[in-house]
């Protein structure tokens, strides 16, 4: 049966029909709601849902909308972040997206969000449409989208279905992010054999604006108008509802299975492109009081959040919602995740002026319903009232579950496995081989092959992105002001021990920021865990969050928002506990950014700031080398990472730093070939009297950074390391006259040979 | 630096168009005024020179600027060829213009198939065009690309054509980065004022944002040629 063959008008389950018919049997366990969640929707509504209600509390109340399991634990945020930590704050955690004040008037907002299950059922409309949302959420703060980054994470680099995912996800992130004209800046490309059935695409947007143009979402006013603009509703991306059309109401004419419904959402980039030059034009002519995007379950989520966040109540007439398909019913339409809409409360007066906007870009805009003085939702489809709710029932008041928490007694005997009975190398041959094997390894190699199919270059404010640490944004073309963000997060640390795995993927993204010579300023986060219904999972999901929180606490930066994805597991085995961190920083002038490549300046001097240990726990040495992963992770210090990026800030003010790039994974080795190969000039090392080469070419201290600094800036910057009591070894020089990377008694490594080993493997895997 | 020389030069902005705020900011830097032209108007108010700039013109659906050659701007742009009024089309501009008949042939899917950002070297071929003489003959320059469908296709003849008439602007060198025929990343029209790339150098006109500033030139030599007319 087609859609062209279904009755035209098909009685729709009403209020009124839900009143007479108490006892009618409805798929609530099939939508995901619990028993006693059933019985609270009709207890709040004295009668049992409608077919459309059923489907809005059903979405809005999953784990994805409610943060039902997460929400007792994200509190923690909530309470330790301090009245001084806020004070930059203009928008946090519960708004679209967290908004700061980086000064002269400007604002940033940023944000990051998963799409992981959509991406490995469908790899490119799956990331494509992560990328959609996320820049959606940006809009919906009144924003311009400037710029993108993406963490990836995959199985095994070498496993088959890695390469059916990969590039899907890749030309996906690529294909709309392209289109959008929002330069890529960042991101991760990460593999594990935990991802393999369970890739994380999670995505980051940021978004400028001038600090007085906030647009929060907020529909009051009795009188005033709900337009509905963007895409047409279609019947893609329902996800709960798919269960919902394939059940049979008593009395439901439509019959049962009619339709077979995409539960992956199909995006258009060149319709968003559009609707986001049409917002800023709409927002810069003041014709918006209030907006939101439409996004998990499209209009039930939008109208209740909308309605929610206002004063009064609301009435939407769905007739009135373009379509672009035949026969959708009431749930259909308000569940449907139709891709590039948003939602827009306007004056009354201004719905001319507003219409003309989307005229002059061709965007199809609708008045579908208007604010009421009344206290509900209600939604109208022809003269049905199918919707009768009190909003925030269902956008804020949803479930709440206070989960089992257990540490795994596992987590022991991973402590115990210690690293330090590894076999090492030990002659200069084991060590030269060692690091060559390591750079072409799949988590240390280039990741051009990634990075080339986006664009970074768009609008023309990129001064730097991959593969620096952290990418740096020019905001205002007169000022010089910029941005800088970074994401990170090293899960197999977290698996060693999440409450200082989280504090050490914050430190990381912190001092990526830092090193481009920017003042970090916020945090915001994507947590991808296995499942909440696991005590130990939730264990670990509780020790992160109390990790990050307790370590923004000790930076002094809050943070502003983030994403909570569970469920991220094939059969009983989770992925690693992937706490994804972003940080934003701000830099007063971006002429000043630190560059990663040395060899800028003639004759650099090589320093190494902070101290280097025997931490091997979770290492990169460890997995790629043996396998293994046990241990304790690296010791973070937080006060010393604040140190450091004090001490690298006022080397970018003053002119001493040429170069600068961070220790991480893969240690001194790996940033030693990444810095000479990015500035394509060798280098010089000489490492320090007794030092056991081994342990300072790849053990993964944190608190590390190596800068380049000119021989005439070199007495200058040592002396304010010591005055500062921050750890500075001299280990080397830059020599542009070198076409190699010569490690005194280890190895003398052509770059040719480095750039092979190092840029071979991904187009070797991927091409 | 920029030095006022009275010259506008338009810009157009169709739906999906990505790079019009970088074309207008490499015209400005080179010392004119960067005029916004609307695809939608029969108007390019008296400009004395056009930059088609690089995006998805009304989504590239169909094909890469198939649509775009419909709007009315490029009616009148075309007229206004006939008139002697230099154009550049960058990317997506080069490819609207080849659909629309100033430019002989296409743009295909790129050799690799992947969309290909990178920092590119060009060799300067002809340095007497209207968008070139800023430029010394068999000069290299580093001008990023950034595109899904820049493999520069013609048959035979119209490549030979292009070739011993010196209407082949820029070549590739180091490298190809989507198997365009004979390495051809830009061509002009027999007179020289219409220039079509698929390299970005409004993308290379500061050091601080792009690899290098040598996509300047090709301004600065519409300017001369604009001042000098």
């Amino acid at each position: 049966m087609t859609h062209s063959d279904l009755p035209e008008t098909v009685r729709p389950d009403s209020v009124e029909h839900a009143r007479e018919t108490p006892e009618l049997a409805q798929p609530h366990r099939e939508l995901g709601l619990a028993e006693d969640e059933y019985q609270r929707i009709r207890d709040i509504l004295g009668r049992r849902p409608t077919e459309a209600e059923l489907a809005m509390y059903s979405v809005m109340w999953s784990e994805h909308c409610s943060y039902k399991s997460s929400k007792p634990h994200l509190k923690y945020f909530g309470t330790t972040t301090t009245p001084e930590m806020r004070s930059k704050m203009l928008a946090g955690i519960g708004e679209n997206a967290g908004v700061v004040d980086i000064g002269d008037g400007w604002a940033v907002t940023f944000k990051l969000e998963s799409h992981n299950h959509p991406s490995y059922v469908e790899p490119y409309q799956g990331a494509a449409t992560g990328v959609g949302g996320i820049v959606r959420d940006i809009m919906a703060m009144g924003a311009r989208p400037v710029a993108v980054a993406d963490p990836l994470r995959f199985g095994p680099a070498d496993a088959p279905d890695t390469r059916r995912v990969l590039p899907g996800v890749v030309a996906g992130v690529g294909g709309y992010g392209n289109c959008l004209g929002l330069p890529n800046i960042g991101g991760e490309v990460v593999f594990d054999e935990s991802y393999a059935s369970n890739p994380l695409v999670n995505a980051m947007c940021v978004g400028v604006l001038p600090s007085q143009d906030l647009h929060l979402a907020h529909a009051s006013g009795t009188g005033n108008k709900l337009v509905l603009f963007g895409a047409r509703t279609g019947l893609d991306g329902i996800g709960g509802v798919s269960v919902l059309a394939s059940e049979t109401f008593e009395g439901d004419e439509s019959g049962g299975g009619h339709k077979k419904l995409p539960s992956v959402q199909v995006g258009d980039p060149f319709t968003e492109k559009v609707l986001i030059e049409c917002c800023r034009e709409l927002y810069g002519a003041g014709l918006v009081l209030g907006i939101q995007d439409l996004g998990g379950a499209g209009l039930s989520c939008a109208t209740s959040e909308l309605a929610s966040a206002g004063d009064g109540g609301m009435r939407v007439d769905l007739d009135e919602v373009p379509l672009r398909a035949s026969g959708m019913n009431a749930a259909e339409i308000l569940s449907s995740e139709s891709q590039e809409r948003m939602c827009a409360v306007v004056r009354p007066g201004d719905v001319e002026a507003f219409m003309k906007v989307c005229a002059k870009w061709d965007v199809p805009a609708t008045v579908i319903g208007e604010v009421t003085d009344g206290e509900n939702l209600e939604i109208y489809s022809g003269d049905e009232l199918v919707v009768d709710v009190p909003p925030r029932t269902v956008a804020h008041e949803g479930p709440v579950y206070d989960r089992p928490v257990e540490r795994p007694a596992e987590q022991d005997l991973i402590a115990a496995d210690n690293p330090n009975t590894l076999e090492r190398p030990e002659t200069p041959e084991q060590l030269r081989a060692t690091l060559l094997r390591m750079t072409a390894s799949p988590n240390l190699a280039s990741r051009e092959w990634v990075t080339s199919q986006y664009d970074r270059y768009v609008r023309g404010n990129t001064v730097l992105a991959q593969p620096s640490d952290g990418g740096v944004l020019r905001v205002d073309e007169d000022s010089g002001r910029g941005i800088a963000v970074a994401t990170d997060c090293n899960a197999r640390y977290t698996r060693l021990d999440p409450y200082e795995g989280a504090r050490l993927a914050l430190a990381e993204a912190y001092r990526n920021v830092a090193v481009t010579g920017a003042t970090p300023m916020a945090v915001t986060n994507c947590l991808n865990f296995g499942s909440p219904e696991d005590p130990g999972v939730m264990w670990q999901f509780q020790q992160a969050v109390r990790g990050l929180a307790d370590g923004c606490v000790e930076l002094g930066i809050p943070v502003t928002g983030g994403n909570v994805s569970f469920y991220n597991q094939t059969g009983a085995k989770p992925i690693l506990p992937t706490p994804v961190v972003g940080v934003l920083g701000t830099i007063d002038d971006v002429t000043r950014r630190i560059p990663t490549g040395v060899g800028e300046e003639a004759g650099e001097t090589l320093l190494l700031l902070g101290e280097t240990g025997e931490e091997f726990g979770g290492s990169e040495w460890a997995r790629a080398e043996h396998d293994h992963l046990g241990g304790k992770p690296p010791q973070v210090d937080l006060a010393r990472e604040r140190l450091l990026a004090e001490v690298l800030r006022t080397g970018s003010r003053d002119g001493m730093v040429s170069a600068a790039h961070d220790l991480s994974e893969g240690g001194l080795a790996q940033t030693l070939v990444e810095t000479t190969l990015i500035g394509e000039c060798g280098a010089r090392v000489v490492l320090p009297e007794g030092a056991d080469p081994f342990v300072w070419l790849f053990s993964e201290s944190a608190g590390r950074v190596l800068v380049a600094v000119p021989r005439s800036e070199e007495l200058r910057f040592t002396e304010m390391c010591v005055a500062r009591e921050l750890p500075c070894t001299k280990i080397g020089v830059v020599d542009a006259e070198s076409e190699s990377l010569e490690i005194q008694d280890v190895a003398d490594i052509p770059l040719t040979e480095l750039r092979e080993a190092w840029e071979g493997t991904f187009p070797r895997l991927f091409d | 630096m920029t030095v006022a020389t009275g010259a506008r030069i338009g810009v157009v902005t169709f739906p999906g168009t990505l790079d019009d705020v970088d074309a207008q900011r490499a015209v400005r830097r080179a010392g004119a005024e960067p005029v916004a032209l609307w695809h939608g108007d029969h108007d390019l108010q008296g400009v004395d020179a056009v930059v088609v700039p690089g995006g998805f013109s009304y989504g590239d659906y169909l094909r890469c600027g198939a649509i775009a050659k419909y709007s009315p701007v490029m009616t009148e742009l075309v007229l206004a060829t006939g008139r002697g009024l230099p154009v550049l089309g960058i990317c997506n501009g080069f490819q609207v213009l080849c659909e629309s008949g100033l430019l002989p042939g296409a743009l295909t899917r790129n050799a690799g198939l992947h969309y290909v950002c990178r920092d590119q070297w060009l060799r300067a071929e002809n340095t007497t065009s209207t968008w070139s003489t800023r430029y010394e003959p068999g000069a290299e320059v580093l001008i990023p690309v950034k595109h899904g469908e820049g493999s520069y296709v013609a048959d035979e003849d119209t490549l030979d054509e292009l070739e011993s008439s010196g209407r082949v602007l820029f070549r590739y060198v180091g490298g190809n980065p989507n198997g365009s025929r004979r390495d051809i990343a830009g061509i002009t029209d027999t007179a020289g004022r219409v220039a079509g790339l698929m390299p970005h150098p409004e993308h290379a006109v500061d050091p601080l944002t792009g690899p290098t500033d040598d996509g300047l030139g090709m301004f600065l030599s519409a300017l001369d040629a604009l001042v000098t007319a």
